[in-house]
């Protein structure tokens, strides 16, 4: 896979870029570079050091439990026995709906901004939705949890049981806290950045590429839907996944709206926990080291998934950017 | 030519149609903007007066109170990770921009985006480990890292963005006058660069002002206001989690109302942001 | 590139931008923190001091603790009232006693809080670190069984211990279950189902719950147990009492159990609960008092009055005790502490009934007072009466 082209390749002449190579002229220079360079590096030892004491400190747990701590569901302080599965089925659900329900919005939201909005309506409109991103996620938690879980408690999910309860999905009694609101917060909380990605790399497609569908007779929609978007793929696609990213470890928006319970089930309205969830409500409780280097343990794992998800959407962004870039020009 | 007929309107019914859901579903988008921020605006406004920006917490259940403390804890909290933050934060971004053309530049940009990602709450459990437990003390500024941390590398790719943009040009010509780099880039291209900077450090403050659960394990929160950097620290986030989850009708007037001061906090900040860059772009 | 050259023209602009928002933050935090302190201050010098009041040293002292919120509605007011009449200020953080007894554990606080008893495995590894542990009561209060169900009000439903554990085992599952009728017969009970709310962090007010249903079903003793938090059959969880409160007032067919404080304070209806002696009573200080009478207290104080054999006694009830280092290391901290305690034990009792905990019963306050005046630094007793 090429790398991504520094800008200043491309900008700045041969002569300055080779120059960033050499020995540095003055002691000034060289005082200056090492700090700048330990300043970026402490980055670097940032992510190691994290890595490291969250290991250190979750190894009773990991020590005690193996590889069983994923795949069992008891959490029981009481006989100090603890599984993590209900948490990850739980974050792995909410992310689920939360990608099912603000996927599809946030491509409308970011086809509509990039190809179709009037020129006067995009720097507000897109500015409108980008704030979504800025409201705190306990705002949006105290948001939900008065004004969104009543709603989906009755009508929302009374209906879809009555109507849709012959799926496992939709039964179990109504409590409007569980899954299903969780993910739905997820999905508000989501929904923003997967735009804010998806406009960008949308914006980034050639316009001789829709002009070229336009010249042939095709429609707004037929332009965009074979022309535009097949060639945003890579990117749409990095969008979900930072959006994934982002709604895998959302943490204050969700406890208060999930319910808290610790299942594994398929009921969408049971009340449940996410990783995040169970962390933030249990760990300044939880007494003796299994129970605190087992939540430990959970944040650990939390830690590598996210880790993981957005690697991969940041390389996929870089790799889409530059591949628009040469595209382009 | 019938049939083409239909296949045209077909065609544009279509497209008509998912032109129509594509903006149907950026209204939908933008009101739930529009509701989060009026519902704490009708919630709260009964509770928003000066008293409440001035007085301190009652005692559970008794009527009155006001959020003072947690006003002055979150910008204390704020103001030290600023501190620790942004300084770190711009001498990286300076590297990534100036000096991040190899592997080393790839690997720390690569770092910084995947910190961008990881959780606040792990960030929380990190920094109990790192400094509350050696410490022996939940504290401010066990908080203070904390909120740092996760705003070190969102400071860090946006400097290095915005400088980024200051033209070779000028870097040429200052080199040309025979100063050394160093002496460039802190005179010329940070100047340059320098609403771009102050952007990133307000894109940072923007996105720790109302983060809360780092905080739960490190500020924890204190009834009698700011004592200090070693003691524990109120923090207006932590309380409208713990009023908005409680029973108490007071307490989930308080949590609307000191919801729509943060809102109006973190939009004020972003509309700033705004305004600064869309001078820089036109 | 050509927009970018005119950024040239704006550093000045900018810098005097940022210096201003720099300048406005530095101001605002430096004018607010420089008021906080005051007020405390000018009430100190307004209130007339109470005679058990300490001397105390010049400087206001902090202390800072954290546990329990079962008592939480008490010691925020008493920590309230006696920030104005000593200059010590207790930030008391209630995250819970499971909370209270990690973070004693630990060392990040002053004195924990727990209404729970420390089990022997936590004391020990408590103990090796910082020295003997107290528990030292504060209050009774009890824990009330409460309900959201339309149109229903307090005491009107009644409930066996039987039928208790089995609502929490998720046993009965729907309000109309027969069980229920049968002990509430005049009472149109719809077939809801019952949501079922725990607390989702280590607490007392759990461990107290815990230890009644372990005493009075079989069942649960063997599949659940007693401790500040344990493996929930069912449902919902809220954070700390004010979170349980929370959830049952907002979702409709809920149960839950919380200080009798939060139940009163939040108007929410409770049951009323058969007790030892088949008789149906409703939590009440009265209730609550009675509960402790006739149980034997060890000089320890580690006693639970659950079930209680007294005729007249509500059935869930509990002391709350804060847990305290016998070996205090910061001298001043520490005198500052017993006299906290000290006043709590005393003065600080007047506040319980109206907020509806029992005040302790005098033989429970001559066994703290001996716990307090145990309490030593550098091998000095701290209290010297």
């Amino acid at each position: 896979m090429a790398r991504a082209p520094h800008p200043q390749e491309v900008h700045a002449p041969v002569w300055w870029w080779r120059a960033r190579f050499r020995r540095p002229a003055s002691p000034g220079d060289w005082v200056f570079q090492t700090i700048a360079l330990l300043a970026a590096l402490s980055l670097v030892g940032l992510l190691v050091a994290m890595t490291l004491y969250l290991l250190n400190a979750a190894w009773p747990a990991v020590t005690r439990f193996g590889l069983g701590f994923l795949t069992s569901s008891t959490w029981d302080p009481v006989q100090e026995v603890f599984g993590a599965l209900p948490a990850v089925y739980g974050t792995l659900l909410t992310s689920a709906i939360a990608m099912l329900v603000a996927i599809p919005v946030s491509l409308g939201v970011a086809i509509f901004l990039a190809e179709l909005a009037p020129p006067w309506l995009r720097a507000p409109a897109s500015f409108l939705v980008e704030m979504l991103a800025a409201i705190p996620s306990v705002v949006l938690g105290l948001w939900g949890l008065f004004v969104m879980v009543p709603v989906i408690r009755d009508p929302v999910e009374r209906w879809l049981g009555s109507s849709l309860g012959f799926l496992p999905l939709f039964q179990g009694p109504p409590f409007g806290v569980g899954f299903l609101a969780g993910g739905l917060i997820l999905a508000i909380m989501a929904l923003p950045i997967i735009t804010a990605v998806a406009r960008d790399t949308l914006a980034a497609v050639p316009s001789s590429q829709r002009e070229a569908m336009l010249a042939l007779g095709a429609t707004r929609w037929e332009a965009i839907s074979r022309a535009v978007l097949p060639y945003a793929r890579s990117g749409i696609v990095a969008a979900g996944i930072l959006g994934l990213g982002r709604a895998l470890g959302e943490t204050m928006a969700v406890t208060m709206v999930i319910g808290n319970g610790y299942q594994v089930t398929a009921r969408l309205f049971a009340p449940g926990n996410t990783m995040a969830s169970k962390i933030a409500t249990e760990f300044n409780e939880a007494s003796g080291d299994l129970y605190i280097g087992s939540l430990v343990e959970l944040a650990l794992v939390l830690f590598a998934i996210t880790l993981m998800v957005n690697v991969v959407g940041r390389l996929l962004v870089r790799w889409t950017v530059a591949k628009a870039r040469v595209g382009g020009q | 030519m019938t049939t083409d007929m239909q296949v045209y309107l077909r065609r544009r019914t279509t497209s008509y149609l998912m032109v129509g859901l594509c903006g149907l579903a950026t209204l939908v988008a933008v009101s739930i903007l529009l509701l989060v921020v009026g519902y704490t605006l009708v919630k709260g406004i009964a509770f928003l007066n000066l008293d409440f920006v001035t007085q301190t917490a009652q005692p559970l259940g008794e009527p009155g109170g006001g959020i003072r403390h947690e006003i002055i804890g979150t910008l204390v909290l704020v103001a030290l990770a600023s501190v620790l933050g942004i300084p770190v934060g711009l001498l990286a971004g300076a590297y990534l921009s100036e000096f991040g053309g190899g592997r080393t530049g790839l690997v720390v940009r690569l770092v910084a985006d995947v910190l961008t990602g990881v959780p606040s709450v792990v960030v929380g459990i990190f920094v109990y480990v790192l400094v509350v437990q050696p410490m022996g003390t939940f504290s401010a500024l066990s908080g203070g890292v904390a909120l740092a941390i996760i705003m070190l590398p969102v400071v860090a790719r946006t400097t290095e963005e915005m400088m980024r943009l200051v033209p070779a040009t000028y870097r040429e010509a200052a080199l040309a006058l025979g100063i050394p780099r160093w002496r460039m880039i802190v005179s010329v291209v940070m100047p340059g660069a320098m609403v771009g900077i102050v952007t990133g450090s307000m894109l940072g403050i923007a996105r720790i002002a109302g983060e809360t659960a780092p905080l739960i394990f490190t500020a924890l929160g204190n009834r009698f206001g700011f004592a200090g950097l070693g003691q524990p620290i109120a923090a207006m986030p932590l309380q409208i989690w713990r009023y908005a989850v409680s029973a108490y009708d007071t307490w989930h007037q308080q949590a609307w109302a000191a919801s729509f001061l943060l809102v109006m906090l973190v939009l004020v900040i972003s509309i700033t942001v705004r305004w600064l860059t869309s001078r820089r772009y036109h | 590139m050509q927009e970018t050259r005119k950024t040239t023209k704006l550093p000045s602009n900018m810098a005097l931008v940022a210096a201003g928002l720099a300048a406005i933050v530095l101001a605002l935090v430096a004018a607010c923190g420089g008021a906080g302190p005051t007020p405390t201050g000018t009430q100190v010098g307004q209130q007339p001091t109470p005679t058990t009041t300490p001397s105390g040293s010049q400087s206001t002292i902090r202390l800072n603790g954290a546990g329990a919120t079962f008592p939480f509605p008490l010691y925020s007011r008493w920590f309230d009232e006696y920030a104005r009449v000593a200059k010590t200020q207790v930030n008391y953080q209630s995250i819970g006693s499971g909370g209270g007894i990690r973070q004693v554990t630990e060392g990040t606080v002053d004195f924990g809080a727990s209404d729970g008893i420390m089990t022997n495995d936590q004391q020990a590894k408590a103990e090796q670190a910082h020295g003997p542990i107290l528990h030292i009561p504060m209050t009774m209060g009890a824990v009330a069984v409460v309900y959201n169900l339309q149109g229903i009000g307090a005491g009107q439903v009644k409930l066996t211990p039987d039928v208790l554990a089995d609502i929490y085992l998720k046993k009965i599952t729907r309000w109309s279950d027969s069980r229920i009728a049968q002990l509430n017969p005049g009472l149109n009970l719809s077939n809801q189902d019952i949501a079922v709310v725990h607390r989702s962090d280590g607490s007392g007010t759990t461990f107290i719950f815990t230890n009644y249903l372990s005493k009075v079903s079989q069942e649960w003793k063997e599949k659940v147990g007693n401790a500040t938090a344990v493996n929930w059959p069912g449902d919902i969880g809220g954070q700390g009492n004010e979170g349980v409160a929370g959830q049952v007032r907002q979702i409709p067919g809920t149960i839950g159990y919380v200080e009798l404080a939060y139940a009163t304070q939040n108007n929410m209806a409770w049951a009323a609960l058969q007790n030892a002696s088949s008789k149906f009573v409703e939590p009440s200080l009265q209730a609550t008092s009675k509960a402790a009478l006739g149980v034997p207290l060890p000089d320890d104080m580690k006693v639970m009055i659950t079930n209680s054999t007294n005729p007249e006694a509500y059935s869930i009830a509990g002391f709350t005790w804060l847990l305290v280092y016998r070996n205090q290391t910061d001298c001043t901290k520490g005198k500052a502490l017993v006299d906290v305690l000290w006043w709590a034990i005393h003065d600080g009792q007047q506040y319980a009934p109206s907020l509806q905990y029992a005040p302790l019963p005098d033989d429970a306050v001559r066994k703290a007072e001996a716990q307090i005046r145990s309490v030593t630094c550098n091998g000095q007793p701290l209290l010297g009466r």
